[in-house]
């Protein structure tokens, strides 16, 4: 028991060392790549403009629960006028940053791992490097990138619907006053506590894309079938990883911050 | 063809405790053709791949007779490798959009050419998907070509056609070595057809190569542990599954 438990222990900060390595190789060689602009433009297109539609609806709905259960949590203590702090802090701080990073999980991150593990098993990597193009660069790295600058925009996007979805009930369908509403909004909302929301987003971002991109790129290695079952499977894994580790970032990012 | 080898000395590659390669030593004339014949799984890709790079060897070494520096090589793989989110002209231009000096207007002269010369013309803006298997190997032929290397290895490039295709796919690889000189060190099971276009055989067995000689040398006198293997029969090779 002991040393099945040790083992694992060592799996996972193996796991962990290389998938540091990747991202740090990753990385490093964006600024080797031609056609730069081109393959930023095609990631953040993959990576951010294909998740809008998704990031909107969960915004709203989100909003739209938040502000009808914060309504009747707020009635009890006769405090229905601070239903828009209630709401714009929560989505803020905490909802808009981990939800919005689940969505793109669910919709980039997923095509990411299953996209490179295709090419994985296609040959098409070995390829890449037959041509002396290095393939992390070429792969991963853009998107990485384009992570940097998808994930804080669509945040922001889900937190103005959020917002906007906590309005619509609590004000238009629950009759707090909109004045209320928005003037707590303004009262509340720190410049900090959007600065903090963007950090997690930022976090998250990084964190999921390498760890996506990770496990389609060793899918050869990494799935425990080959084929299109071990793509299938690692594509699983890096959206169950990525979620945990957003989950488990996400707490460690708050304590951090809360500190401070 | 040219006095000048490319010299393979010492190279080994295990995977685990299993030799795959043992000190393998090969001395391939350039701009000659070779082909690696042996039985599945005996490490014949794996030769290929510890000579481009895409596996690191053991221990070894590669070098051309005269020179330390090894000529630029090219690798066309099994399945073709070609990627299918590319258009044929995108998949051949791509090692020069990404590595070359090369502006536009040369790379699409340069692309143009060789389509033209490898006759898929036709095909410059559709996707792998939507060309036959056939074309698909020149598009993957041109990618090799397109940066003019001197070597190319062939990793079983006709796996899966019949032999209508399989014998238009030897008569491409020795139609475009004449036209551009490349060397060809090729990989292939299909024996003895490949007799026809190969300059020497090399016959891998056991991590090592058993064999080494053209492949006239080979028919009229084959050693008798590869009689099984050229001309295998159903009593003969009951055991080898």
């Amino acid at each position: 028991m002991i040393t099945r438990l040790g083992r694992k222990g060592i799996d996972v900060v193996t796991e962990l060392g290389e998938v540091t390595l990747f991202g740090l190789s990753s990385a490093g060689s964006l600024f080797s790549q031609r056609r730069l602009f081109e393959k930023l433009i095609r990631s953040i297109y993959e990576i951010g403009v294909r998740c809008v539609p998704i990031t909107l609806i969960v915004g709203l709905f989100t909003g739209l629960v938040l502000g009808l259960q914060l309504y009747y949590v707020l009635t009890k203590f006769s405090s229905e006028s601070l239903l828009g702090q209630a709401v714009a802090l929560s989505i803020i701080m905490e909802i808009g940053p981990v939800f919005t990073a689940i969505m793109i999980v669910g919709q980039a991150g997923s095509a990411l791992s299953a996209e490179i593990g295709i090419q994985r098993n296609a040959e098409q990597i070995d390829a890449l490097k037959t041509m002396n193009i290095n393939a992390k660069g070429f792969l991963v790295s853009p998107r990485l990138y384009a992570a940097l600058i998808c994930f804080p925009i669509l945040t922001a996007f889900f937190d103005i619907v959020g917002i906007f979805g906590g309005h619509l009930t609590g004000v238009e369908l629950l009759g707090v006053d909109g004045g209320a509403y928005w003037n707590r909004i303004y009262e509340s909302v720190s410049l900090t506590n959007i600065r903090d929301g963007f950090i997690k987003a930022l976090v998250f971002g990084i964190l999921t894309t390498l760890i996506c991109a990770f496990q389609g790129y060793f899918t050869h290695v990494k799935a425990s079938v080959p084929g299109a079952r071990g793509v299938s499977e690692t594509t699983t894994r890096a959206v169950v990883l990525s979620s945990i580790v957003i989950l488990a970032s996400d707490y460690l990012i708050t304590s951090f911050l809360l500190e401070k | 063809m040219s006095s000048e080898n490319l010299v393979i000395r010492g190279l080994s590659k295990r995977f685990g405790s299993q030799v795959i390669l043992d000190a393998i030593d090969m001395d391939i004339p350039l701009k000659s053709h070779t082909t690696v014949i042996g039985r599945s799984g005996i490490g014949k890709s794996v030769l290929l791949k510890c000579i481009s790079g895409l596996l690191k060897a053991d221990a070894g070494s590669i070098s051309v007779s005269n020179s330390e520096v090894v000529p630029p090589c090219s690798y066309m793989f099994q399945q073709n490798a070609l990627f299918d989110s590319l258009t044929v002209f995108e998949n051949v231009a791509l090692p020069l959009r990404e590595k070359g000096q090369m502006g536009r207007k040369e790379i699409l002269d340069t692309v143009s050419d060789i389509l033209e010369k490898l006759e898929l013309e036709n095909a410059l803006h559709k996707y792998p998907a939507e060309i036959s298997g056939g074309m698909q190997k020149r598009v993957a032929l041109a990618r090799a070509l397109i940066t003019g290397p001197e070597i190319i290895l062939f990793d079983e490039p006709t796996t899966g056609l019949d032999p209508e295709r399989k014998f238009s796919v030897f008569d491409m690889i020795r139609r475009y070595r004449e036209k551009f000189g490349f060397t060809v060190l090729m990989v292939s099971h299909d024996v003895p057809e490949v007799f026809e276009i190969t300059d020497q055989v090399a016959w891998l067995d056991s991590g090592k190569i058993r064999y080494w000689g053209t492949p006239k040398q080979l028919m009229s006198s084959p050693p008798s542990e590869l009689e099984t293997f050229l001309n295998p029969s159903l009593e003969t090779t009951q055991s080898s599954l």
